[in-house]
């Protein structure tokens, strides 16, 4: 049974009919890389998985948890679901270990001690065991992303959506961010990234879906999609972008 | 002109203008604490949801806006008591004062609120927190460290305004003003007095707000 599955999804904004019906299975421990043009829908697509939008047709399953439109439900759905935000999102008023620590406070009821331990694990683990008392305002834009993904992985997720968590960043500080993620990718953790990196795409994703015009336009395997796009649309967008 | 000033004259009248310092400065601490409560519960509903809620902070907050502070307070305490509600000068002043800095401060809060990022409700949503605790944790704090300025400058607007609760005879600085004026005709200096006395109240609460603004907010500017 795949982990997210995403059945004819149709979704409107008012008259913008901006999802399709998108069909999408997403196997538990996959990396998934949506690429599209501006416009195609990506963002939406993953904020219909976390239920942060609703859609109008369709089904999306994580695990045996169906998305709907109830606010309780979408609350226990998003123990399973992490997001990244391009924006980071980071609480300004919080430090990076007081970021990474609320949620399972507040919503798991950990004690504090644990809460604390946890976050000290986390930021260790993205490379920021000295900022553990920074506030974000004086943390650089690929250190505040990797506090934001700390902050996603506290609660466990089964699945951690990313929408072009790199596009803020200064070309330099891509890299520490990507590192991160191939790191959770060897742990087995399941990434959805919208991404405009196509070479972390290629060589780390191991399937590349392509969105255009509010459908999976075309998807495969990762190198040999972009190797071997089928569709002339696929053809234009990578000439485009590579 | 040859009015000779005598500053001495008020010497006799030194306890006087003590204890009208003090209830001043009792009633603008318990109304700016109980007026900034009721501040950040209508910012609250006014940005609710539901309809009847935001509607009733909206009136609340428009009504007493728009109408002289020194009407209400006679409202509630002279108004009232037709309905069977009496209160005591003390009681009427509070009440007043934190009607008063409840609606001005929850539009002042308010806008602090709408300036949060959507991105912050939306971190919090995906984090799984409730609306109550995204608002409370991650949307509050930051308001009032944004809005913090206009929020101490309202407090004070109170502290000042309280002197018109003399006017129901509550006997704060400026009813022993009144008081020591009318026993020694000393108008000029029982006024500039107390005025001196007002500036330096009104320095002193503005330095004891930013003390505690080091306290409570800790990260950065935002
Ligand atoms: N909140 C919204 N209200 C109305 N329309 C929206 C909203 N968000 C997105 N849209 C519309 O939905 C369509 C898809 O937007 P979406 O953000 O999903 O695209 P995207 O593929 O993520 O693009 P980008 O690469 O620019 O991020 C666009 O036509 C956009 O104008
Ligand atoms: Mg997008």
């Amino acid at each position: 049974m795949p982990l997210v599955s995403i059945d004819k999804v149709h979704k409107y904004y008012g008259e913008n009919h901006v999802l399709k019906g998108v069909d999408l299975k997403v196997e538990a421990g996959e990396v998934i890389s949506i690429i599209g043009r501006s416009g195609s829908g990506k963002s939406t697509l993953l904020r219909c998985i976390n239920g942060l939008e609703s859609f109008q047709e369709g089904a999306i399953y994580v695990g045996n948890q169906a998305v709907e439109d109830d606010e309780l439900k979408l609350r226990l759905l998003s123990r399973s679901v992490g997001m990244v935000f391009q924006s980071f999102n980071l609480f300004p008023h919080k430090t990076a270990a007081e970021n990474v620590m609320l949620a399972p406070q507040l919503v798991l009821k950990k004690d504090a001690e644990e809460c604390k331990a946890l976050a000290k694990k986390l930021l260790e683990k993205v490379g920021l065991g000295d900022k553990l008392d920074a506030y974000p305002a004086n943390l650089s834009g690929g250190q505040q992303q990797r506090v934001a993904i700390a902050r996603s992985l506290a609660m466990s997720p089964k699945v951690l959506l990313c929408d072009e968590i790199t596009s803020a960043l200064d070309p330099e500080l891509v890299g520490e961010v990507l590192h991160v993620l191939e790191q959770l990718k060897e742990e087995g953790m399941t990434l959805i990234l919208v991404t405009h990196e196509m070479n972390f795409a290629r060589d780390v994703g191991d399937r590349v879906v392509f969105m255009h015009q509010g459908k999976v336009w075309e998807t495969g395997a990762s190198d040999e999609v972009f190797a071997n796009p089928q569709t002339p649309e696929l053809q234009s967008f990578l000439s485009v972008v590579r | 002109m040859d009015y000779q000033v005598n500053f001495s004259g008020l010497v006799p009248y030194f306890s006087t203008f003590l204890s009208g310092i003090g209830m001043t400065i009792q009633i603008t601490v318990i109304s700016t604490i109980l007026g900034l409560l009721v501040g950040t519960y209508c910012a609250a509903g006014r940005i609710s949801q539901q309809r009847w809620l935001s509607s009733i902070c909206a009136v609340y907050i428009e009504m007493t806006r728009n109408t002289p502070f020194i009407v209400q307070l006679f409202f509630i305490f002279f108004g009232l008591p037709a309905l069977g509600l009496k209160l005591s000068a003390w009681e009427a002043g509070i009440i007043a004062l934190v009607f008063n800095l409840g609606a001005y401060s929850a539009e002042i809060i308010r806008a602090g609120i709408l300036a949060a990022p959507k991105g912050q409700w939306e971190a919090g949503r995906t984090l799984g927190l409730t609306y109550r605790q995204i608002f409370i944790h991650i949307i509050l704090p930051p308001a009032y460290q944004r809005v913090y300025p206009a929020l101490v400058s309202q407090c004070i607007i109170v502290m000042l305004g309280s002197s018109v609760v003399s006017q129901i005879s509550l006997e704060e600085l400026t009813f022993a003003a009144n008081f020591v004026q009318s026993r020694t005709f000393l108008s000029f200096e029982s006024y500039i007095v107390t005025a001196v006395i007002y500036l330096f109240l009104a320095i002193l609460m503005r330095q004891a707000f930013t003390l505690l603004s080091k306290v409570m907010f800790k990260a950065p500017a935002l």
